[in-house]
């Protein structure tokens, strides 16, 4: 991909931006809240703010809450008024369906919507509980709801990895990432592991704590965005956030295999991202091409993030790609020793190490080194 | 000649702790950490548990203070320092009393001078050896390897820190979230500070980008404890990469990370990033220096024996070794003590031929055989 593009928007795209923007200040606001487990307190976190927004004046119903109630739950729903889901049978199957007409009838500024994830029988206006609350928030009610991860479409094979079970009904990323708000709500996985009376405390301390991780961590991916998008539409340039970002710089003469994996090892443990680059050189020799065309297949494989740049002074093009993409680590191999060259030249290495102020550089021996 | 590191990191913790740690993990003041701390301590006193209050900052919030209804309180204890009177926590009268539980609001406080320890942590180690359960607040900007982070993206150098090994032996870490639009709001209503108060706080450190990156920053470090937590569990954990990526790798090597500390006042920068990259590859972590003159002990600057005790107050093994050549030194000890990676800092750029930089150069050069990371200025 090139670098250093044109990034002013065209007037069509202008035009698709003001739209979309009074589209949302029509919109009603979305919060959801995360769980990574059922019984972390989600439904409880909903109704409090319900509450809390009733007790300054804001005009709340409750479109849906899980029966039977906590003796705490109860509490918060006898000061909050309730707008009954449609029970329905279908093949045999009981489904709850929000009563959308009476939502719109009712018109409320804000309405609670417990279990996000719920799909809906065939004939009803949508095939899915989300969908339903995308209407509502188009006519510009706000929604308070809660879910939990496993019920998050893109996480579910990670989730049947740590528990074994996959979920029926799910919400798409997107949807979540669309919120205006996100919260997530943690809980210590002891007093999960008090609260579910487990016999097998360890089995059920890892999966709690693999689920809890993940549940973390798409929060804070989330959040990443919304911060993102914050600094971009207000023209904030923040260098480096609390992300990792290593950028792998790969050459036909470096082992790039070992710097690759170290580099998806060390990006999966702090969680961050890993680039790949590769500044284009003419005339490589047949060998050379292919230890190229199989260390960037390598980088594919590892799901790197695969750029290859064009300019004649390599090491600029590494330093202002590194800085453009907010990179905190350069890793970069020696090349093979020679001592002769040494004496005379700085090597690359040396001058990429001085012209990376702001960055980390990380130098991997090189395979010839005894 | 080389220090022992374990003689000094003794005085902390000389006995695995027998009470539990409990920290409420915030990204800033008013986010609710004090109360969800003061809920779980009514629902446990509720249950008949002995709780008690060792130290609670009110911060005149209402809805907090109300949550303290019925808990009992064990006085502060009067400390004067240059004319002033100061209130620290009782921990004598603490450990007379013995609670099942004890609260410790503000975990980072430093304590007034005089004081029998610096640190209000510290405090909680010795009620946590007599036995008693602690639960604790604390925001992430205060943890020791987020300090450079936090400077950088708010333009606040937090002062009062805590080791992130005392978090990381914390029983439990749970995250207290709360958006931060939620947050200027309970600003804007004057929940969190007073109404002036609130403003300056909201024009500098409360920003919505600042309160957005911390809130990320306190997600991912939370993350990173539960991962830590797990590690301890036996068997290794089914699944452990998130997504389907194909296992190509080869089991990681125990990495060992070497910094070379100097008497530069960016070393302390160095030393928080080898240390943070170490905890999250779970690798041992050692720090040289080294001393080119031959001269006597006691020699050595203020400055290095601040950056050496600053090392081992992280729990990162230190070393001072005498050579004439400080690269070949370096080199030599990395490899007698099967070191993986070199971490070294760098200096300006005026100093490029002499130096540092000469040291950095033949250190890249000299070890071939492993990696060495040359670490950012990290300027503002």
């Amino acid at each position: 991909m090139p670098t250093g593009i044109d990034k002013r928007p065209s007037p069509e795209e202008l035009l698709r931006r003001v739209q979309a923007e009074e589209r949302r200040a029509r919109r009603g606001r979305l919060k959801v809240f995360l769980g990574y487990a059922s019984r972390v307190g989600k439904s409880f976190r909903m109704l409090d703010e319900g509450r809390r927004r009733k007790e300054r004046g804001e005009d709340v119903v409750v479109a849906s809450i899980q029966f039977p109630l906590t003796p705490d739950l109860e509490a918060l729903m006898s000061t909050l008024e309730y707008i009954p889901v449609l029970k329905e049978t279908y093949a045999g199957n009981e489904y709850e369906v929000l009563d959308v007409a009476a939502i719109f009838r009712r018109h409320p500024r804000v309405c609670l919507v417990d279990e996000l994830a719920y799909d809906n029988p065939p004939g009803t206006r949508n095939p899915k509980r989300w969908q339903d609350v995308d209407n509502i928030l188009d006519q510009g009610v706000s929604v308070i709801t809660a879910v939990n991860l496993q019920h998050i479409e893109e996480h579910q094979d990670a989730v049947e990895r740590i528990t074994g079970k996959r979920a029926r009904q799910t919400v798409p990323e997107r949807f979540l990432r669309s919120a205006d708000e996100i919260v997530l709500v943690d809980a210590a996985v002891d007093d999960m592991i008090k609260r579910a009376g487990d016999r097998e405390p360890v089995d059920l301390r890892r999966r709690l704590s693999e689920l809890r991780e993940l549940a973390l961590l798409l929060a804070a991916d989330v959040i990443d965005g919304q911060l993102e998008n914050y600094l971009r539409s207000n023209g904030v340039e923040l260098r480096w956030g609390s992300q990792e970002r290593i950028l792998v710089c790969v050459t036909p003469r470096s082992d790039a295999g070992a710097m690759l994996r170290s580099g998806r090892r060390n990006a999966d443990r702090f969680h961050g991202n890993l680039l790949v680059c590769y500044v284009r050189q003419s005339g490589l020799g047949a060998k050379d091409q292919a230890t190229m065309d199989a260390n960037l297949a390598l980088a594919i494989e590892l799901e790197a993030d695969v750029h290859v740049l064009d300019c004649s002074d390599p090491i600029a093009a590494i330093i202002r790609f590194a800085r453009e993409q907010k990179v905190t680590q350069i890793f970069v191999g020696h090349s093979a020793p020679d001592r002769w060259k040494e004496m005379w030249s700085r090597s690359p290495v040396d001058r990429l190490i001085r012209a990376a102020t702001d960055i980390d550089v990380r130098i991997f021996p090189h395979p010839q080194t005894p | 000649m080389s220090d022992s590191a374990e003689a000094l990191q003794s005085d902390a913790v000389s006995a695995p702790p027998k009470g539990r740690l409990k920290v409420f993990l915030g990204y800033a003041a008013g986010v609710g950490k004090t109360y969800q701390m003061l809920d779980e301590a009514q629902e446990l006193r509720h249950k008949g548990v002995d709780v008690v209050v060792g130290y609670f900052e009110p911060h005149g919030r209402q809805a907090t203070i109300a949550k303290t209804a019925d808990l009992e309180f064990i006085p502060r204890r009067r400390v004067e320092y240059r004319g002033s009177v100061f209130e620290e926590m009782d921990v004598d009268a603490i450990l007379q009393r013995k609670p099942a539980v004890c609260l410790v609001d503000e975990f980072a406080h430093s304590n007034v001078p005089g004081s029998p320890r610096l640190k209000r942590w510290e405090d909680v180690m010795v009620l946590l050896q007599a036995g008693i359960d602690v639960f604790t607040t604390l925001n992430v900007q205060h943890l020791e390897s987020l300090n450079d982070e936090v400077w950088h993206i708010t333009g606040v150098r937090v002062r009062e820190t805590v080791p992130d090994w005392v978090v990381d032996a914390a029983d439990e870490v749970v995250l207290v979230d709360l958006t931060a639009e939620a947050l200027q709001n309970r600003l804007h209503r004057g929940v969190v500070y007073t109404a002036e108060k609130a403003q300056k706080a909201m024009e500098n450190f409360f920003t919505e980008a600042n309160l957005t990156a911390l809130r990320e920053m306190a997600l991912r470090h939370t993350a990173h404890e539960v991962e830590g937590r797990m590690s301890d569990l036996d068997a290794p954990a089914p699944g452990r990469t998130p997504t389907a990526r194909p296992q190509t790798e080869a089991p990681a090597r125990h990495e060992r990370i070497l910094i070379c500390l100097t008497e530069r006042p960016s070393t302390a920068v160095l030393i928080r990033r080898g240390k943070r990259v170490a905890d999250y590859l779970h690798a041992d972590c050692l720090a040289v220096h080294v001393e080119r003159n031959s001269g006597r002990a006691g020699t050595r600057s203020g400055a290095l024996e601040k950056h050496l005790s600053f090392a081992r107050n992280l729990h990162i093994e230190t070393h001072v070794l005498k050579g004439k050549d400080v690269a070949r030194t370096i080199v030599e000890f990395a490899r007698e003590r099967n070191i993986t990676q070199i971490y070294l800092g760098r200096a300006g750029a005026h100093a490029f031929w002499g130096g540092v930089w000469s040291t950095v150069h033949k250190v890249v050069r000299q070890a071939r055989d492993r990696e060495i990371t040359v670490v950012a200025e990290r300027l503002r």
